[in-house]
């Protein structure tokens, strides 16, 4: 009879214990549907509260970078909490200086949503999503170059900056079983939001590229992600050079048209590069803006011609064609992309000739 | 004189002065020990101390007599009355989390440890083998909070103070902890004989 009394009691009152625990965490870990203000309106979204500021916007789908899953220890995930904070928290402190303080940045990870929240994200992170494109249209640039136009599902857009790139993702294929992905720079201007087309060059065993040549025809469907990258304008309004080779023009044909797109009062100078007449592509666009803009003007430039090219345009070295048509680099802007070999080589010719290294700019795909 | 009797008030100075939790009755150390490095969590320590030490004393007595008693369950006091303890430290926890953040990430795992910090299963078993009143517990439960803060503070302050000189190296950290407290303990005797509560 004790030993029921004894059972039952005990029983009785850890059940009691846990119902007052479970009331408790009800009234007071429950912080109801919070709204989360994004960049003045930009967007608005309502979530549960209760989680971090990191989980509670990757859930809806916006994804603020970290590498250590919200443990506070990379430093990641500072965004500008304006208002709905609460104080800082010990855990914040060794990542954010006096003046980060002052402008109201906060370790996502460690900041609770428990009542609304106004927030400041780059836009740039606030861009980042994942689009399931088709592939519209394929031009044989070159022989080892392609141009894809990826259509991006009906009703979404992509807001990106002329230069910036996007993740393509390969399918496994061959003898190839995994799905691998690969950056690309956009060469579509940014007002054309509804698809994107990117150039890209069969790289020797390259496992995306070979994927790209060999595996898709119009109509697959491609995922990507983006966009990315510190590649585009900084607004500095100086004249520009720039300096591409082979899939490298890219980028700088989305600069290209977006500058003139938007009519902005910039001087623009496009040195493409390339060893003889076959590498060379898409010219007679890029001839065509030339003619109709005054503001544009177009270097092409083989450094090894064969005869049979017929090429009156400038000869040698991309670097060479460069010093001689450069006049003072003073107040200038570049932006190159190519390879490693062709940027480095650059970046002393433009030096050399006053460009200072700030105000170089370059995406180097090897 | 019975000791319910003994007015709370005097329960309330004694348990600070002459019935100290740490100086007197050594009880309560390790949580006393670890955070009595730096004054403002040493301080905050102290009062969820005394915030948990007051209500189960409260709790425990109501517990103690309208449960335990009437049922014959003495034998299980000890199981009963750290449940309840258990029970509250996380509801202090959750209340902590909501209203207090910071103190509460500046805690950390002290704040759950307060559950086996044994000043509060010892406070409630001293208030019934001393079979106090209800009202005798409450002051009882302050005025212990209230001394454990005040030993734990001071012995921050002295941390403090003593952290740019040179120690014999055996003794830095714990050793030298133990020492002023034992010292502290030396001085609060001079108070004993003030007041008796049991």
């Amino acid at each position: 009879m004790a030993i029921l009394t004894t059972i039952l009691s005990v029983s009785a009152i850890s059940g009691v214990l846990a119902l007052v625990i479970i009331l408790a965490e009800h009234f007071l870990n429950n912080y109801g549907e919070c709204e989360i203000n994004i960049n003045n309106g930009q967007k608005i979204l309502k979530v549960e509260g209760g989680s971090t500021l990191l989980s509670s916007l990757a859930a809806q789908k916006i994804f603020i970078p970290s590498a250590c899953g919200g443990k506070a220890t990379c430093g990641l995930c500072k965004v500008i909490v304006k208002s709905g904070a609460g104080p800082l928290l010990p855990t914040e402190e060794p990542y954010l200086n006096a003046q980060q303080r002052q402008q109201g940045y906060r370790m996502a990870c460690q900041v609770k949503v428990k009542g609304n929240l106004e927030i400041e994200v780059p836009d740039e992170l606030f861009n980042i999503r994942e689009f399931n494109t088709t592939i519209e249209s394929i031009t044989q640039w070159t022989h080892d170059i392609k141009g894809l136009r990826l259509k991006l599902p009906p009703g979404e857009t992509i807001t990106f900056k002329a230069g910036q790139y996007v993740n393509f993702y390969s399918k496994p294929y061959a003898k190839v079983k995994e799905s691998v992905f690969r950056a690309y720079s956009i060469s579509s201007a940014p007002s054309d939001n509804q698809a994107i087309e990117l150039i890209i060059r069969q790289v020797p065993e390259g496992l995306c590229s070979t994927y790209v040549h060999t595996m898709l025809k119009e109509g697959d469907s491609v995922t990507i992600s983006g966009p990315y990258g510190e590649f585009h304008l900084h607004g500095e309004n100086r004249n520009l050079i720039m300096i591409a080779g082979g899939s490298g023009l890219a980028p700088i044909r989305s600069l290209v048209l977006d500058i003139l797109e938007k009519e902005l009062d910039l001087d623009m100078t496009f040195f493409f590069g390339a060893v003889t007449k076959r590498d060379l592509f898409n010219l007679d666009e890029l001839n065509d803006l030339q003619a109709r803009h005054p503001n544009f003007h177009f270097v092409p430039a083989l450094s090894k011609p064969l005869p049979e090219d017929n090429w009156e345009g400038e000869v040698g070295l991309i670097t060479d064609v460069v010093g001689r048509h450069i006049g003072s680099g003073e107040n200038k802007e570049a932006y190159l992309c190519g390879s490693p070999g062709m940027i480095n080589a650059c970046i002393q010719v433009l030096t050399k000739n006053g460009v200072t290294e700030d105000r170089i700019y370059y995406d180097k795909f090897a | 004189m019975s000791i319910q009797q003994i007015n709370p008030l005097v329960i309330f100075f004694a348990s600070i002065l002459t019935s100290n939790m740490i100086l007197s009755n050594f009880l309560g150390m390790c949580s006393y020990l670890s955070v009595s490095s730096e004054f403002k969590t040493a301080s905050g320590l102290g009062k969820a101390v005394t915030l948990v030490m007051v209500f189960t004393t409260a709790i425990n007595y109501l517990v103690y007599r309208y449960v335990i008693e009437p049922l014959d369950l003495v034998y299980l006091q000890y199981i009963i009355f750290i449940m309840v303890i258990a029970a509250l430290v996380q509801i202090i926890e959750m209340v902590m989390d909501r209203f207090l953040p910071d103190l509460h990430i500046k805690l950390g795992i002290f704040l759950p440890l307060i559950t086996v910090n044994c000043a509060i299963l010892g406070i409630t078993l001293f208030m019934v083998i001393r079979q106090y009143t209800f009202v005798q517990s409450i002051f009882f439960g302050i005025g212990s909070g209230v001394g454990w803060w005040l030993a734990i503070i001071a012995l921050a302050a002295i941390r403090e103070k003593m952290a740019k000189t040179k120690l014999p190296r055996g003794l830095e950290g714990p050793g030298i902890s133990f020492i002023i407290t034992g010292i502290m303990a030396l001085a609060f005797i001079g108070f004993s004989g003030i007041f008796t509560i049991s």
